[in-house]
């Protein structure tokens, strides 16, 4: 992998990346590879704020010209936020996976893990290996 | 393990990301679909068809034998012109739908859906058995779809100045035999175009000046939704051997005259008519945010299907997505599309959404 997957974020084997900020609140979105392998994003639908989420629900929903994809939370909490700029401008997931085109933040439950997840070095054995 | 055709590493090289489509490796895009579907609406793109087949008729008989195993009617074309037709089962459904090329020197060339090759050439064997006719297999031959308004623009590069002007005289769906490859003025864009026949070494050749020349490499993907736009029915997925072409907006490619030319389906697209034509694949297009896909629903005020989504997507040209759909009885005034049991309306549109770079749906639709 050339493009380099930021050392801060951990990340599932579904290509989604967690960033931890205060509070108990992530931000997810889905990695550079994700958006490569799905092409142009054309569409992006985030779950309503305030929806409670189990870990391995779907938190949202994004579409390339082929095909719709579920993104999946790897962590449960409260859905706190979409990213309100994916309505006009979709394609920004392609542009700035890991900055612009977050998707949703979630407040987790107190306490929850993030262990089970891949720190970048692990994502990266991960896509070498053909996932 | 998929096929490939012969310009696999030229397609690698060029960056392309591949799919498997009908059993060969095709590129889907080079980077980016959408820029792609632009560049042909407005300047050039090649395309890579050699996955379709190539079928060539020969013999004393091939006109009567094809003026009834296709329910279009070959005698209504002269050499040098082609005919796009549906060839059909008894039942009246679609084999696979086609173009046949009457050749100036006699006889025919066929190009056939990819993932139809072996069905139709066992219908059509069966088709042949009383006429005096060979059909000759012509993988030997690669395809590519040279595609946009500035098509006839790049057609010096490979062809030559003098070559050239000849196949730019081309009247749509006319073709040529040169001395570098057979050549129709025939497409599945909406565009101008040409589709080009060739041998290995000179498809080789083609592909790689035309790159070269600054004509933008296309994948299968942005063919979809150019073919979407302009209100092309894919195989297999709007149409197949369940439906008839009355029942596929395809009506006007059957040729019910003269009654007397008894093609194969021919009673049982009678009957249909007769009895009603019971259903219909019709445009729509989504009026807000989101993406038509296959097999979505329609429904109507109650609630009710009055449809099936069969091609779907977001169409670059527009900017919202538009979607070709079986419907069952009288078409409604409104309907909803079902998207993740959610509604989303729909309107109506006769295809094509888009011919010739100019959009033909009303702009109501937007994100």
């Amino acid at each position: 992998m050339s493009h380099d997957n930021p050392n801060d974020l951990l990340y599932t084997a579904s290509h989604e990346w967690v960033r931890r900020e205060a509070n108990g609140v992530i931000t997810l979105g889905v990695t550079h590879h994700a958006q490569e392998a799905l092409g142009d994003l054309v569409y992006a639908e985030t779950y309503p704020v305030g929806k409670r989420l189990e870990v391995g629900d779907t938190c949202a929903v994004i579409e390339s010209v082929k095909a719709a994809s579920d993104v999946y939370t790897p962590v449960g909490g409260t859905l706190l936020a979409g990213n309100p700029t994916l309505a006009q401008t979709p394609e920004i997931i392609n542009r700035d996976p890991y900055g612009e085109g977050w998707l949703v933040r979630i407040r987790t439950e107190s306490g929850s893990a993030l262990d089970g997840l891949l720190d970048a070095a692990a994502y990266e054995r991960l896509l070498a290996e053909g996932h | 393990m998929a096929e490939t055709t012969p310009l696999y590493d030229l397609h690698q090289k060029a960056g392309a990301r591949f799919v498997d489509f009908a059993g060969y490796l095709m590129p889907v895009h080079y980077g980016s679909q959408i820029e792609e579907h632009l560049a042909v609406r407005r300047g050039a793109g090649l395309f890579d068809v050699s996955h379709m087949g190539i079928l060539d008729v020969a013999g004393p008989e091939a006109t009567p034998f094809l003026r009834q195993a296709l329910a279009n009617d070959v005698g209504r074309i002269a050499p040098g012109r082609a005919l796009y037709s549906c060839l059909l089962n008894d039942r009246g459904g679609v084999v696979d739908d086609l173009v046949v090329y009457a050749l100036a020197g006699g006889g025919y060339r066929v190009v056939l859906n990819a993932a139809r090759k072996a069905v139709d050439h066992e219908r059509l064997a069966t088709l042949a058995q009383p006429y005096q006719v060979t059909l000759t297999s012509r993988p030997d031959l690669g395809l590519l779809a040279l595609q946009g308004p500035e098509a006839v623009r790049a057609l010096p590069a490979f062809f030559g100045d003098a070559l050239a002007g000849r196949l730019a005289a081309l009247r749509t769906f006319a073709a040529l035999e040169t001395e570098l490859g057979f050549v129709g003025r025939t497409g599945y864009t909406g565009e101008d175009g040409f589709e080009i026949a060739l041998p290995v070494d000179l498809l080789r050749r083609a592909f790689s000046t035309w790159i070269e020349s600054g004509v933008r490499p296309a994948g299968l993907g942005s063919r979809d939704t150019l073919r979407l736009e302009a209100g092309l029915n894919l195989y297999g997925q709007d149409m197949d051997e369940s439906t008839s072409p009355l029942e596929s907006n395809l009506g006007w490619t059957v040729a019910f005259e003269p009654a007397d030319r008894d093609f194969a389906g021919r009673a049982a697209l009678e009957a249909e008519r007769r009895e009603g034509v019971g259903r219909a694949l019709v445009g729509v297009y989504l009026t807000g945010a989101g993406v038509l896909r296959a097999h979505q629903d329609l429904v109507d005020a109650d609630g009710r299907v009055v449809g099936t989504v069969t091609s779907g997507s977001y169409a670059p040209s527009l900017g919202f997505s538009i979607g070709l759909a079986r419907i069952t009885g009288p078409q409604p005034e409104t309907a909803w599309a079902v998207i993740r049991d959610r509604r989303h309306p729909v309107r109506w549109h006769h295809p094509p959404f888009v011919r010739r770079g100019h959009v033909l749906v009303p702009a109501a639709a937007g994100r």
